[in-house]
């Protein structure tokens, strides 16, 4: 069996699914936030803050905001070993992916705490 | 006259790849690509290219034809340059070239053995054969029919990204085959050395396979079907 | 020269049905087994069979019985076919058979879930007595294939030693006269390596390539009856070439006899069934011998189709699409593309076209080739030959069709199973000197030395041609000295090629000088042979012996290439289990 330890899930399949499992989550949250727009066309900052300072959409937003970090891991892993391969680049190439994963990684978790911070402080 | 173009690389004495022209005298005949070939070949016989049965059945003569992957023995030139159009012949892309259109299919191969492409029943067989209804031989029907030609999986870009590690349309058309054949019983071990990120999950539904295999099968399909089996031993 | 050396305990030269199923016997019971091959196995010429496996498992018939089998064979063969092999054939394949389909072959199925079987020609019940047998075991149109995939995967689960891409170039015999393996060049490399080995298996398939209409690839250029010619050792029934009825007219391309199975006929211009006048009783099912020469006689006649009256038609369109796509599918695939024609609505234009190579190295059952010395059969120590290029004879003057799969696995396993208890009781032979490997060397030494010459392409276009139309269908002799004498002219031609691109790294053109070679030693023991058998058997018809003359020739044919001389070898008349079939006129 091929195995990568920097994959999501270990597993081709769970991270298949929790693919598309964030994917829905993604995409709902995108319709949701669109539709609040359309039916508030004259939206102000309280309007705004409002929404946001209910719980449920502290914790649709925090479901989110974990749903991009799983997403966005997995699309880039995927990205990081199509592209930057030893077939691709060479020697150097183990070096650069993971360099790039560590990076991401990082950006994503800082945008997990932010995002957080925001949400529940 | 018909101008052909073909890729040329002879690792003793190019120091890299090149197209060379040449005027092929056709007669006007709508020839397959491979006859064309053959015909340049009786003025150049240093041109390396495989070939066996001339009627699409033994997959060796795979090749780029205008741009498309394609068996040089079942497309007429009608279809690969119509109208008088130069005729373009590369190798298959993605895998390293030994020679002119001779291309070194190891990995393409390697993935096929990953499958175990052989049944596997480990119950005593019976005196005659083991039985199996119509219908439950009708699930190998666009699945053993593959001639391991290696259009498809040259074809993929994801087989292009990782040769090594993904299985390839080819391979999981055939892991399909066994998967669903009613004699075979290694169902969950079989599935259990496929579920990693990339033996089956490199497939991102692209269906160059499908556009390409001159067979006119499916492997896009067979993936999706394996995704499943997959999903319903997991779930 | 020192030349690299590698060794196995068994070689088996050809990668096609007969060497994979020989070195899967062997390689299952532990020998450290190696299959040289010039192509990936999957590509060799057993996969454009398309019918099926001729043999009595009963699927269709619980009553049918492998002894009418044998008795069809025997009268098939027009009675020169040896009865103890073809009664070891018929009665073992069932088993072979089976074996097949625990090995995961994708059979067609009938409604009880066994496998599907066919009529085809030549298949009789009871004896000749019960009208049309449906026999041949079938994976739908594409049988060859089926059994060529599930053979390559058997050997990788078995772990055989595969040398793709490898070329073998010549026998080497150590100072006893022993064979000790093979000379074999890597293509991709070039490198030139003695393989070594105690058992030396020829499963190099035909030469159909020797002529220039022809169902066979490329890549049946008689590599083995090559080696073996050269090599001293004789061929037997090498006159015997079977034209298939049915090859698609101008590409050559074979279209099955069980179309004719399934319920299509041939018509000629008028739109007559015109085989019922040939075979009242068989019409379209009689041997492939009688229908070629019909079909032929119908265009000498003037009763071919088309434009220039040279073919006539295979009519399927009354079968129903239904039938078609699911029985034929690869058929109604192969005459869309290559005769433009889809047999739902129109029928295919065929042609009579060479097929299959009766005779070959003569062998036992137990795949030992054998020589003959003071009128008495020795066996060739160290050299064994299964499929289409031994003569072991179950074919005679004719082969059946769905015969010729059947023979691929009844004696791969048959050589396999022999060679395994060889093994074990233990081979021991002196090893090849330098001296000997020189020897074997020799051509080779010449083609890569050789600095002016003609052009393969043209060479083999004129064996083609004189083949073609001194050696078909029908022979005459003094058309056939003529030729003989054309082919002398040849031999120092081709055997002087000039091989300009001297490369090591996959050069095709060295192959195709050495196959040339081969097909030339073929051509020229056939057109030798053909003219001296003066008589009308099976597939060789002369217009000037008409008449099958048992007196002189109810004999194998034996060609001896030192000398080029033919001799004669007894038919074998003694089955073990059952009584002689005893030679009568053979009608259908």
């Amino acid at each position: 069996m091929v195995t990568q330890v920097t994959s999501f899930g270990r597993s081709g399949l769970s991270d298949w699914l929790l693919q598309r499992f964030t994917a829905v989550i993604l995409l709902a949250y995108f319709v949701f936030i669109v539709g609040f727009m359309i039916c508030n066309p004259a939206m102000s900052f309280d309007t705004w803050k409002g929404l946001f300072d209910t719980t449920w959409m502290a914790a649709f937003t925090s479901l989110t905001l974990f749903a991009v970090v799983a997403h966005a891991w997995i699309g880039l892993w995927s990205v990081s070993t199509d592209y930057m391969t030893t077939r691709t680049m060479g020697d150097k190439a183990t070096v650069i992916r993971m360099t790039f994963q560590a990076t991401y990684s990082l950006i994503l978790f800082y945008y997990l705490v932010w995002g957080f911070k925001i949400l529940w402080s | 006259m018909l101008k052909v173009s073909v890729y040329r690389y002879n690792p003793e004495t190019d120091k890299e790849p090149y197209m060379k022209d040449y005027q092929v005298d056709t007669q006007g005949k709508d020839l397959m690509v491979l006859d064309v070939l053959e015909l340049l070949k009786e003025t150049d016989p240093s041109l390396a290219i495989r070939r066996s049965c001339r009627e699409g059945v033994c997959g060796s003569d795979g090749m780029n034809i205008n741009g498309k992957n394609g068996l040089a023995c079942v497309t007429p030139l009608s279809e690969a340059a119509p109208n008088g159009a130069p005729l373009v012949i590369r190798p298959l892309p993605g895998l390293p070239v030994v020679r002119d259109l001779v291309i070194d299919m190891t990995l393409f191969y390697k993935q096929y053995e990953k499958i175990k492409p052989y049944l596997i029943n480990d119950t005593p067989a019976p005196a005659i054969e083991r039985l199996q209804s119509p219908e439950e031989r009708a699930h190998l029907d666009g699945l053993y029919e593959c001639i391991l030609c290696a259009c498809c999986s040259t074809a993929c870009p994801s087989f292009w990204w990782n040769p090594d590690r993904f299985i390839g349309p080819s391979g999981l058309l055939q892991a399909y085959r066994f998967l669903i054949d009613s004699r075979d019983t290694a169902t969950e071990e079989r599935l259990a050395d496929l579920d990693d990120p990339f033996s089956v999950f490199r497939c991102h539904g692209i269906q160059a396979c499908v556009a390409v295999c001159p067979k006119g099968l499916n492997p896009t399909k067979a993936i999706g079907h394996i995704r499943n089996m997959l999903l319903s031993r997991a779930a | 020269m020192s030349l690299r050396k590698i060794t196995f305990d068994a070689v088996i030269v050809g990668g096609g049905g007969a060497g994979m199923r020989a070195a899967l016997q062997l390689a299952q019971s532990g020998y450290k087994t190696a299959v040289i091959t010039k192509v990936f196995p999957t590509r060799s010429h057993t996969v454009s069979a398309q019918g099926g496996i001729t043999c009595a498992i009963g699927s269709n018939d619980p009553n049918d019985d492998w002894r009418w089998h044998m008795y069809d064979t025997v009268k098939g063969s027009d009675y020169i076919g040896d009865q103890d092999a073809i009664e070891y054939m018929c009665s073992v394949g069932p088993q072979a058979v089976f074996e097949l389909d625990h090995m995961g072959m994708p059979f067609s199925r009938t409604e009880e879930g066994r496998i599907y079987q066919r009529p085809f020609g030549g298949q009789s019940k009871n004896f000749g007595e019960g009208g049309q047998a449906a026999r041949t075991c079938a994976a739908a149109d594409r049988t060859g294939h089926a059994l060529l995939h599930t053979l390559y995967q058997g050997n990788l689960k078995a772990n055989t030693v595969f040398l793709n891409e490898w070329f073998a170039v010549d026998i080497v015999k150590n100072d006893d006269g022993v064979v000790v393996g093979v000379i074999a060049i890597c293509m991709e490399t070039g490198e030139t390596v003695f393989v070594e080995s105690k058992a030396t298996v020829f499963a190099t398939g035909g030469a159909g390539r020797i002529y220039a209409s022809t169902t066979n690839a490329h890549i049946n250029t008689g590599d083995g009856i090559g080696m073996a010619l050269r090599a001293g050792f004789p061929v037997q029934d090498i006159e015997m070439w079977q034209f298939h009825p049915t090859g698609i007219h101008g590409a050559g391309v074979l279209v099955t006899e069980g179309c004719r199975g399934e319920g299509g006929y041939l018509i000629n211009k008028d739109g007559e069934r015109f085989m019922e006048r040939y075979a009242p009783n068989a019409k379209d099912l009689a041997g492939r011998d009688v229908v070629a020469r019909s079909i032929t006689l119908e265009i000498l006649e003037g009763r071919g189709c088309g434009p220039n009256g040279d073919h006539v038609f295979l009519k399927m369109d009354h079968l129903g699409e239904d039938v078609l796509h699911s029985r034929l599918p690869g058929i109604c695939e192969l005459s869309i593309t290559f005769a433009h024609t889809d047999p739902v609505k129109e029928p295919i234009p065929v042609i009579p076209t060479c097929h299959y190579m009766m005779g070959g190295i003569p062998t036992n059952v137990d795949g030992q080739a054998l020589t003959v010395v003071d009128g008495k059969d020795q066996v060739i120590q160290g050299l064994f030959a299964c499929g289409e290029v031994a003569c072991v004879s179950v074919h005679g003057a004719n082969r059946l069709g769905g015969n010729s799969l059947l023979d691929l696995i009844v004696f791969g396993r048959s050589t396999g199973l022999y060679i395994e208890k060889a093994l074990r009781d233990g081979i021991n032979y002196t090893t090849a000197t330098d001296a000997n490997i020189d020897t074997a060397m020799v051509r080779l030494n010449k083609l890569n030395a050789s600095s002016e010459g003609g052009s393969v392409a043209e060479l083999r276009k004129e064996l083609q041609g004189i083949m073609q139309n001194q050696f078909g269908v029908f022979r005459r002799g003094d058309f056939m000295q003529d030729g003989i004498k054309k082919l002398a002219d040849l031999r120092t031609r081709i055997e002087n090629i000039h091989l300009d691109d001297k490369s090591d790294a996959f050069n095709t053109a060295r192959f195709e000088a050495l196959e040339l070679q081969n097909l030339f030693e073929v051509a020229e023991a056939t057109a030798i042979t053909a003219e001296e058998r003066k008589e009308s058997r099976g597939a060789h018809a002369r217009d000037d012996f008409q008449e099958r003359d048992d007196e002189n020739w109810l004999c194998h044919s034996m060609f001896y290439p030192v000398d080029k001389s033919v001799g004669k070898r007894a038919v074998n008349f003694s089955p073990k289990t059952v009584d002689t079939f005893q030679p009568k006129a053979r009608v259908y």
